[in-house]
């Protein structure tokens, strides 16, 4: 570059001073490096700035050659550093991106999540299957009137059955109170409270004077099953078992009945679930009793056994959940050890 | 539960060579009669009968002298080329020529004591003489078994397992309350034939003349003065004298060894025969040593002070409810308690060493007297359970008959000609049956011939079909068939439950989950998902864990109902609220190394009225009056259903990304704000200083709108932290969720429009008085706010900053509030958000003597 300014009609000076600035656009290896070099090549004093500067003092008739040439330059110049500054726009953005990066396998549980108990989730889960079969779901007291748990469901005072349910009694003995041992009085209850047809499951906790161990537990869980309408018979008790084993245990789930004996269902059946993951081979295990509702427990509840029978039936939530879930102790189900619910997470 | 020997059930009917006790156990649950157990076989492997051919004593150095025998155990088991085998043995209760009982090599002995051939007392001792003890027979180990002292005379090398009964494996079945009979080999053995079609033949049908009346024996009385629902004691009453019998001596052989089996033990042959009777037929005797009996004898009620010592020898204060057995001494009628009908003699007339006349009993007891008196006196005998589940009327002469024969027998004597029958006893019921009843309720369609020949099969007698249906006479064995459901389960059965076929009802449409229903889920899931883990916990609890609590004496929530039986007698109460329980829960987890926990949980409390009226005692089988329902239910305490939750230690874990956050009573309100918010009901929250177990300071007691009580949340005392042994600042809540439930609507929400136009955000700090609540001020500016000249535009408000310090008066907080507001119609000018503003101010000032903070 000479100190002498540039001549807007200087065609090859004008050249050289483009070649000059396209290279030291191309050299800049940042945004500031090219910043640098716009102002030295596009900038004000920058020789093609000057010699546009100097257009003015031209002849008119060289005026629109000079404006051409240099336009062109400028042209060329302004597209080239647009170019430069994109690309290089770019690499910044990429490179801030690389130096961002993080870890991302570093643990993030600031907020664990807690879980609900399964033998609450299965309960809702066995209430969501009967929903769909156009059922309810029914409630009652924990603490029930004996009348509920016992007389109304076919319990003579003096029946041997009414000594095999282990009660916890209501202290003093005259209040007529206990701890309910069944879900079943909610079939009084239901009966005596909803209108014919009922078809109601009513899952709900339990109590019978056995001490904890593997298998047992003074405080449990049933579900029981109630339908009452016209025309009903062992047949359907039979098709509502097989639905419900195979929703809760899949398809290839089959129930088995066996002649047994509860006060408030004739005839009275056990009700066995075929599990092909028994201890030592598939084989039959006990799930739950059921029958035909007893027509004195109808006749308790105002319902016409001459017009009306029904089903019942009734299982244990925990045991569904054990044979389900390969549990082996029961301790684990009553303990309220937070590690045990939370491996359910919040379905089941 | 009965014990059933395979070759005992043979006696009655036909089994299968090789029947085993899993193979009758398949065929007896058939038709109801549960496995219980398999009791195996007492000996297993080579057990024979030897001869001993050979004894030469041998003294020991340690002073003891053995016997090294040769014993002939027959061509099978003798040593190779036919010599006897030599056995050591110690007793010396034996000759040679002596048969005796030999375990081979390989045979297993109740222990389990496995024989092995050994090296002992320098010989090779090839096998074990076995005595009575060894063999699980008795306690007798004075020496081996002679078997000619047994009067057992057998060949050589005689199979001993079958010859003594210790190869039979035995059945130990379940019997349902409604099935008695089946508490004999006789009621089992008919089931048997019931479920596979074998031959069963019934030994005890009284022959025409045990139906004829019998007079002329002791003089019996029945003078039941208080029956019980109308329902005498006592039906029947059979009594009949053997004289001159051998009452102490052992019974035979094969009967101590059937008593074993069937899990009782042989005492001697009069109560051995009389047990052996019972379990074979179902017919509870007793044999009286009649020398220790003045008739008449009376069958009558207790009196009131009364005492028995019983053959348990426990002394027994009488019941006037209690049945008796007593006789008439130095003619005194019924003066003396000979035993507790139905349940178990007295030690009075019990036979003994200078017995040698019997008489011998069999009645018919009432099940509901005899139900009662076992329970009274904890007395569940053989005799009881077998009278409360109801015996056959028609067997007590047949079991007389049976119990003389055997003492006869096995005793000598002499029977008297003449025997006591009193029989007040009726008819079974007749049932009228349609016969399209078993198929209406089964849902199979028998046949009216499937239904008689199934009802024929179980002793029935049914009558001609008369429009459809049958008049059915049940057999006296089967008290339990009373209507005609009864018979169906019978049909049902007996054509098998495998015979039903799988019908899916179809039920009316329904109306789904309940609100209540849905929402406690969605509250259960929610806590779930902030954090807290579900747990259950029992609802026994223990006055000291009230007194953890720091509850006072007069706190509604020591008002407990208690349990008569409970399981630990220090746990007799039912829990009032769910943190007692919850709490014991948390520290086990605690104890467990959980240290950071958040638990939660849903169940129901039990809250007495002080004055809560008793249940009504009402019968079955009618339905109560509307005001005998509504007795009922006011005498069920309220049993509202809560939710409650505890934090302690760490609410945030610490980590790479710095320090975690301790649960503080923050979480705990925050929890229950929650609680409510996923119901749809706004919380009032205020202080309560006076709610243990919460710290007095921070405390939140939370209301409805209308001041109904929901519930607390707050931080936990320290003390109350302390005997707990919870991390420190542990906090919880709890809450009614019935009374949230039931101040939500349910109601669908109708939507509020969203408005499109521009926020607006203004700040505003206010000092007021410290003691002036947060809360307060809130609403201070939420109603100011509203009240102000744009109209309700408020759309959040929200405490950003409290500030205590030097640059506002002593006793002051600034508490600094951002608003948004937004109008739903246009765009809010300047002169209105400063309109609002300036409204907040007033109203906090007209309230609380606010000031703007400069």
């Amino acid at each position: 570059m000479t100190d002498t300014p540039l001549s807007p009609l200087d065609e090859a000076g004008i050249d050289v001073a483009v070649k000059a600035a396209l290279a030291a656009f191309a050299a800049a290896g940042d945004l500031d490096e090219l910043k640098t070099a716009r102002l030295a090549h596009l900038g004000e004093t920058s020789p093609v700035a000057l010699a546009n500067r100097a257009i003015g003092g031209l002849a008119p008739a060289d005026k629109g050659v000079a404006g051409r040439l240099l336009g062109a330059a400028r042209g060329r110049l302004q597209q080239a550093l647009a170019e430069r500054q994109t690309q290089l726009e770019a690499e910044r953005d990429a490179r801030v991106l690389v130096e961002e990066t993080v870890d991302v396998t570093l643990p993030v549980g600031r907020h664990p999540r807690g879980a609900r108990h399964p033998l609450e989730t299965l309960q809702e889960r066995i209430a969501d299957i009967f929903v769909a079969m156009g059922w309810e779901i029914a409630e009652g007291p924990e603490l029930e009137a004996e009348w509920f748990n016992f007389d109304a469901l076919n319990f003579g005072v003096d029946h041997p059955a009414r000594q095999m349910q282990d009660t916890f009694f209501v202290d003093p003995p005259e209040s007529g109170l206990v701890l309910r041992t069944h879900t079943s009085p909610v079939q009084a209850r239901t009966l005596l409270e909803r209108d014919l047809p009922v078809y109601i499951a009513c899952p709900g906790k339990v109590f019978r004077t056995d001490a904890l161990d593997a298998t047992h537990t003074p405080v449990f869980h049933q579900v029981e099953g109630l339908a009452v309408d016209k025309g009903l018979t062992m047949a359907h008790l039979k098709g509502t078992l097989d639905h419900f084993a195979q929703a809760i245990f899949g398809p290839d789930a089959r129930t088995r009945l066996r002649p047994s004996f509860f006060p408030f269902t004739e005839p009275s059946a056990e009700m066995d679930l075929w599990f092909p993951q028994k201890k030592g081979g598939p084989g039959w295990i006990e799930w739950g009793g059921c029958g035909m509702v007893n027509p004195n427990v109808l006749r308790a509840c105002g319902v016409d056994p001459d017009v009306y029978s029904g089903f019942a039936f009734g299982m244990g939530v925990e045991r569904t959940l054990m044979l389900r879930h390969g549990i082996a102790d029961m301790h684990d189900m009553v303990e309220g050890d937070v590690r045990f619910s939370t491996q359910f997470g919040t379905e089941i | 539960m009965p014990r059933v020997p395979l070759t005992w059930l043979a006696d009655h009917v036909d089994v299968p060579a090789g029947l085993t006790a899993e193979q009758l156990a398949a065929d007896l649950v058939r038709v109801g009669l549960e496995e219980e157990a398999v009791h195996p076989a007492a000996v297993s492997g080579p057990l024979v009968v030897g001869e001993v051919v050979e004894r030469t004593p041998e003294p020991q150095k340690n002073g003891k002298t053995i016997n090294w025998c040769r014993v002939d155990v027959g061509p099978e088991h003798n040593e190779p080329g036919g010599a006897p085998r030599g056995i050591v043995c110690g007793a010396h209760n034996f000759e040679v020529g002596d048969r005796v009982v030999v375990a081979l090599p390989g045979a297993v002995l109740p222990g389990p004591f496995a024989i092995a051939s050994r090296k002992t007392y320098g010989h090779v001792s090839d096998g074990m003489i076995c005595s009575a003890r060894e063999l699980g027979l008795g306690d007798d180990h004075d020496g081996i078994i002679v078997l000619s002292t047994l009067g057992i005379d057998v060949p050589v090398g005689t199979d001993a397992r079958a010859l003594l009964g210790l190869g039979d494996e035995v059945l130990e079945i379940n019997v349902t309350p409604d099935r008695g009979y089946c508490f004999s080999m006789r009621g089992v053995a008919r089931e048997y034939a019931l479920s596979t079609g074998a031959r069963f033949t019934d030994h005890a049908l009284p022959t025409p003349e045990q139906e004829a009346p019998a007079t002329g024996g002791v003089e019996v009385e029945i003078d039941d003065a208080a029956p019980i629902y109308g329902v005498p004691g006592a039906d029947r009453f059979v009594a009949q004298v053997v004289r001159g019998v051998r009452a102490q001596d052992p019974s035979p052989q094969w009967m101590q060894r059937r008593l074993t089996q069937a899990g009782m033990r042989p005492i001697g042959l009069a109560v051995d025969v009389t047990n052996y009777v019972m379990l074979d037929l179902g017919q509870p005797t007793h044999a009286y040593d009649l020398a220790k009996v003045t008739a008449p004898v009376v069958v009558r009620r207790a009196r009131a002070g009364e005492r028995l010592v019983t053959l348990d020898g426990v002394d027994r204060v009488l019941d006037p409810e209690d049945l008796l057995i007593t006789d008439s001494p130095d003619g005194a009628r019924a003066a003396r308690v000979l035993g507790l009908a139905g349940v178990m003699g007295g030690g009075d007339s019990e036979v003994g060493e200078s017995t040698t006349d019997l008489l011998i009993e069999a009645a018919h007891f009432d099940p509901v007297t005899i139900a009662r008196a076992a329970r009274r006196h904890r007395l569940s005998s053989e005799a009881a359970k077998r009278f409360e589940r109801g015996v056959d009327p028609r067997l007590p002469r047949v079991a007389v008959a049976k119990v003389v024969e055997l003492l006869v027998e096995h005793g000598g004597g002499v029977v008297d000609a003449v025997l006591t029958d009193v029989d007040r006893t009726t008819a079974p019921p007749t049932l009228v049956l349609p016969l399209d009843l078993p198929g209406r309720l089964v849902g199979v369609p028998y046949t009216a011939d499937e239904v008689r020949e199934t009802l024929d099969a179980i002793g029935c007698e049914v009558g001609d079909e008369r429009d459809g249906t049958v008049e059915v006479r049940v057999p006296s064995w089967r008290p339990d068939l009373v209507v005609p459901v009864d018979l169906v389960e019978e049909v049902a059965r007996l054509r098998g439950y495998d015979a039903i076929p799988s019908t899916l009802p179809v039920a009316p449409a329904g109306r789904g989950l309940t609100h209540g229903q849905r929402t406690r889920r969605s509250v259960a899931r929610s806590l779930a998902e902030a954090g807290f883990v579900e747990v259950l916990s029992y609802p026994f609890v223990a006055t000291e864990q009230l007194d953890a609590l720091g509850l006072p004496a007069d706190d509604e929530r020591r008002r407990t109902v208690r349990l008569v039986n409970p399981l630990t007698e220090s746990h007799a109460s039912l829990r009032t609220n769910l943190l007692v329980t919850l709490l014991d829960t948390a520290r086990r987890n605690v104890s467990r190394g959980q240290s950071d926990l958040a638990v939660f949980e849903i169940g129901l409390v039990t809250r007495p009225a002080a004055d809560a009226p008793a249940a009504p005692r009402l019968p079955g089988g009618v339905r109560p009056s509307d005001a005998d329902l509504a007795a009922l239910d006011a005498a069920v305490p309220a049993q509202p259903r809560r939710v409650a939750g505890v934090l302690a230690g760490a609410v945030e874990a610490a980590g790479w990304w710095g320090p975690g956050r301790r649960a503080d009573h923050t979480d705990a309100l925050a929890a229950a704000r929650r609680v409510a918010d996923v119901v749809g009901v706004d919380l009032v929250v205020t202080a309560d200083a006076e709610h243990l177990p919460w710290h007095p300071g921070r405390c939140a007691r939370l209301t409805l709108s209308d001041g109904t009580l929901v519930g607390h949340a707050g931080e936990l005392h320290p003390n109350v932290v302390a005997t707990l042994g919870l991390p420190a600042r542990a906090a919880a809540f709890e809450l009614d969720l019935d009374v949230l439930l039931a101040a939500a609507s349910g109601e669908p929400l109708q939507a509020l429009p969203v408005s499109a136009f521009p926020v607006a955000k203004e700040d505003v700090a206010l000092v007021v008085p410290s003691q002036v609540p947060a809360a307060d001020v809130l609403d201070a500016v939420r109603v100011g706010a509203a009240a102000g000249p744009a109209g309700d535009v408020v759309e959040d408000v929200r405490l950003f900053d409290v500030y205590v310090g030097d640059q506002i008066p002593a006793g002051t907080t600034s508490l600094a509030f951002s608003l948004r507001l937004r109008a739903a119609d246009r765009t809010l000018t300047a002169q209105e958000t400063a309109g609002v503003r300036e409204a907040v101010v007033a109203e906090a000032q007209r309230r609380f003597g606010a000031t703007l903070r400069a």
